[in-house]
């Protein structure tokens, strides 16, 4: 590896109550990479993110954003370290106008887009600024969950499942905006199912199964490996 | 809510043991009055049974009422006028006052089971202030002054209840009447249906249970027996008040439960017993005792929310598993 | 003399003009037990001794400092708030999480000491407190006569239901209490401090509450038992209303205050009761409340 990771997860253990759903997870992401979460459904990523974000609070091991241990913060210093969340069910809250949404989150650094710049990407979110947030559809919906972590200035950007449940050209129009946060040089982490979408932008893959990290390979290589990704993910 | 404790059923040995206890408890307390006031035993038995009424409802259906002083004092008021204007034989007055307080707790647990958690807590206290609020109005409650002079009278016509013991064994016979029964409703079918409500009430309804109908099934028998416990002491201590009707007497039987433990048999009876003999205690000073009430509030919901005889439970068992 | 439906006209207003004054004192409760409940998930039954605690405070700070109503209005509030802080902290926040019925019995239990304690320092009954002198006196309406100090509440009270709303509605302190109550999780994930959210919440609610009692002073004597008759009340009002809607609690307290001044009128041995039997009929009609949402 050419640099230190900007995210290092070294041995990350956690449990739901009683039962120990992660199982020593590493992971590494260095500044700049897109890095894609593989796995069948209940395979963990979706644990892995909430367990990086200290949502799962019941964990053990090792969490480092550019080398400051985040598993003993409370929920709210995560974020202000750098972490930006978009969550599975992109979290828009329905007694807030989409401009409200927005702003919510503090910024947590200078680096973070302006509202003018996140507008500019998203026209349409602009257009229904005043209206109640929920009232979105589906993928306006997935934008706002986007554009609000843009906002802040997050360092690294967990992103879960974006395009689940949406139409073919929602899905590609979030693809574009991806590819767009790459080219300015975001660090982002993402969970997904759908191979085509996550191939456009991954630079690396991690697959997951039951708990713990089974396999990794730089995005080049996701052709080469569909048989067995078949084989394991059961698609 | 509750403490689950199904743990000395459970437990043949343990089980004899309670057993053992249980009859040595009966035995002490039929001796009890030739070592101590009667009048402060009588009490403690009548919000013994109050305390067990109330834990009914919330240790195994998990529904906290803060209305039952209207079951409390309302049937004290209706065994209060019927023995002393009707002139009424006292059990037969009793029985009038558990009537009584069945066909309130029939309308208010109507209305309150509509909610559930914080709603039924705040609905059954609401109703129970408007029941008070009645209760200072119409004429035959008398008002501030409260009936007073009841005649304890003739037990079927033969025994006189003016004898101390006399009325002490018919309390105690009561009290243990209310606490088998009880007993018997927690561990029946029915019983087993209301824990399973308390568990998961959703679940409950996607198996078919008609919820609701338990639930004010549950309620009313609540409420009757905490007619019981009031009717009992109108005979008891020959009046009736407005004080028995007030929200801090839904308040002390709450402390009194929650400090025994809550969804424990025994334990709104050591809970009781010992908030009367602490009122007892201190109605000779001038220590405020509603402060000390609070307190305890305080002090059980931040440091022991299963009670005292949960929290001994609780130890028990822990201990039990590890021997094991 | 006029009448309406054989009632003097005169009367009539005077019913609806302490209809209105219990009213806002129903609106400002109930106004903070909802914003509390939304965030805190708890119900605050301190809520009523804090209120008292307010009235007393403003007596005590006459009568011990000589401080005046219009520096009391800023103190009462700000010591009771500051009270609740340190309540929140040390005993409220150990009962998230677990059932909402603790935090019940824990405020129960708060509201017992607050209330014992001043019936012991202070006795049963109520103690005058004098409205300002700037406020005293009254104006001739033509149709009614206007004590001016009730009509300064009225006003008072709408501007601080109203600010409250505003509050809460448009700045953004107020999208993190709304968004919080949504989802607390999420939002402290988002960075927010949550936990000092909640202290805050609760601190505010309770000055409100103080607030009230500081205007309720020279209306109703102030009493150790003023907080405890009012809450039950209010909580009442808020099962009519529902806690679902912050304008919902506002407008439900106002509307049931006046029902309640006109039932003085028309049938006043009702009076007293006709709060519950609006609630027990809503409860028939509509369980989860006018503004509530299903649960």
């Amino acid at each position: 590896m050419s640099s230190a990771p900007l995210l290092e997860v070294r041995g990350l253990n956690a449990w739901y109550g009683e039962s120990h759903v992660l199982h020593g997870v590493d992971l590494d992401i260095r500044e700049g990479e897109t890095v894609t979460l593989l796995g069948r459904n209940g395979a963990g990523k979706t644990t892995t993110l909430r367990a990086i974000m200290g949502i799962l609070r019941r964990r053990e091991g090792v969490i480092r954003l550019r080398g400051k241990n985040l598993l003993s913060l409370p929920l709210h210093k995560v974020a202000q370290a750098g972490l930006g969340y978009v969550p599975e069910e992109r979290g828009i809250f329905a007694s807030l106008n989409v401009s409200e949404n927005l702003t919510l989150p503090p910024t947590v650094s200078d680096s973070g887009m302006s509202v003018e710049e996140i507008y500019t990407l998203f026209p349409n979110l602009y257009e229904r600024r005043s209206s109640q947030g929920t009232k979105l559809s589906g993928g306006e919906q997935q934008m706002l969950a986007i554009a609000r972590v843009l906002r802040t200035g997050a360092k690294v950007i967990l992103l879960d499942e974006p395009t689940e449940g949406l139409a073919p050209v929602i899905v590609q129009r979030i693809g574009d905006v991806l590819v767009e946060l790459k080219k300015r040089g975001m660090t982002i982490l993402l969970v997904e199912q759908n191979f085509r979408f996550a191939k456009k932008v991954a630079d690396r893959f991690y697959l997951m199964e039951d708990g713990r990290m089974v396999n990794s390979f730089p995005g080049h290589e996701l052709d080469a490996r569909m048989d067995e990704l078949h084989e394991v993910l059961g698609v | 809510m509750a403490v689950g404790t199904e743990y000395l059923a459970e437990q043949p040995r343990l089980r004899t043991s309670a057993i053992v206890l249980g009859a040595v408890a009966i035995a002490a307390l039929l001796a009890a009055p030739f070592f101590f006031y009667p009048v402060l035993l009588m009490s403690i038995l009548c919000f013994a049974l109050f305390a067990c009424a109330f834990n009914l409802l919330i240790g195994y259906v998990g529904l906290l009422s803060f209305g039952h002083a209207a079951f409390f004092g309302g049937a004290a008021y209706f065994t209060a006028h019927a023995a002393k204007v009707w002139e009424w034989e006292p059990l037969a007055a009793i029985l009038l006052g558990v009537a009584g307080a069945a066909v309130m707790g029939l309308v208010m647990g109507f209305l309150a089971i509509r909610r559930q958690g914080i709603y039924f807590a705040m609905i059954t206290l609401a109703l129970s202030q408007m029941f008070a609020f009645i209760c200072l109005q119409v004429p035959f409650t008398h008002g501030e002054d409260g009936i007073q002079g009841v005649p304890r009278g003739y037990l079927l016509g033969i025994v006189d209840l003016n004898q101390p013991l006399a009325m002490y064994y018919l309390t105690l016979a009561i009290f243990l009447f209310g606490f088998f029964a009880i007993w018997r409703i927690v561990h029946s079918p029915f019983g087993n249906i209301l824990k399973a409500i308390r568990e998961n009430e959703r679940r409950a309804i996607s198996l078919g249970y008609r919820v609701d109908r338990y639930k004010l099934g549950a309620f009313v028998m609540s409420a009757a027996l905490a007619g019981l416990a009031g009717s009992t002491k109108a005979i008891v201590f020959q009046f009736a008040t407005l004080t028995d009707v007030q929200w801090q007497m839904s308040g002390e039987v709450i402390l009194m439960t929650l400090l025994g433990g809550i969804g424990t048999l025994v334990g709104p009876i050591v809970g009781a017993s010992l908030v009367i003999a602490l009122q007892n205690y201190l109605a000779a000073s001038d220590f405020p005792v509603l402060v000390l009430i609070g307190i305890i509030f305080v002090i059980c919901v931040l440091l022991f929310r299963r009670g005292i005889v949960g929290e001994i439970l609780e130890l028990m068992k822990r201990r039990s598993k590890g021997a094991a | 003399m006029s009448t309406i439906f054989g009632i003097p006209t005169p009367a009539l207003y005077g019913q609806i003009l302490i209809g209105l004054i219990n009213g806002s004192f129903y609106a400002m409760l109930s106004l903070g037990l909802a914003v509390i409940f939304g965030l805190l998930r708890v119900i605050n039954f301190a809520h009523g001794a804090q209120y008292m605690l307010g009235a007393f405070a403003a007596y005590l700070l006459l009568n011990w400092l000589g401080i005046n109503y219009w520096l009391a209005l800023v103190l009462a509030p700000l010591v009771v708030g500051v009270i609740a802080v340190v309540i929140e902290r040390t005993m409220l926040s150990r009962l998230y999480g677990i059932d909402p019925l603790y935090g019940l019995l824990l405020t129960f239990g708060l509201a017992l000491i607050l209330e014992g304690a001043f019936r012991y320092w202070f006795g049963a009954a109520g103690q005058p407190y004098a409205a300002p002198s700037q406020l005293s006196g009254g104006v001739n309406l033509g149709f009614m006569y206007l004590p001016i100090y009730r009509g300064w509440v009225v006003i008072a009270s709408l501007v601080i239901c109203i600010g409250t709303w505003l509050l809460i509605e448009k700045t953004r302190l107020g999208a993190y209490l709304r968004a919080a109550t949504e989802n607390a999780t999420l939002v402290q994930a988002f960075g927010v401090n949550v936990p000092l959210l909640l202290t805050l919440t609760y601190g505010l609610g309770a000055a409100l509450a103080a607030l009230a009692g500081v205007l309720a002073a020279p209306i109703y004597q102030v009493s150790p038992l003023m907080g405890s008759n009012l809450i039950i009340i209010v909580f009442a009002v808020v099962v009519v209303g529902g806690m679902g809607s912050i304008l919902g609690a506002i407008v439900t307290g106002y509307v049931l205050g006046v029902l309640e001044g006109l039932t003085k009128v028309f049938y006043p041995e009702a009076s007293s009761i006709v709060i519950f039997v609006v609630m027990a009929i809503v409860l028939l009609v509509r369980p989860a409340g006018l503004f509530g949402r299903e649960e």
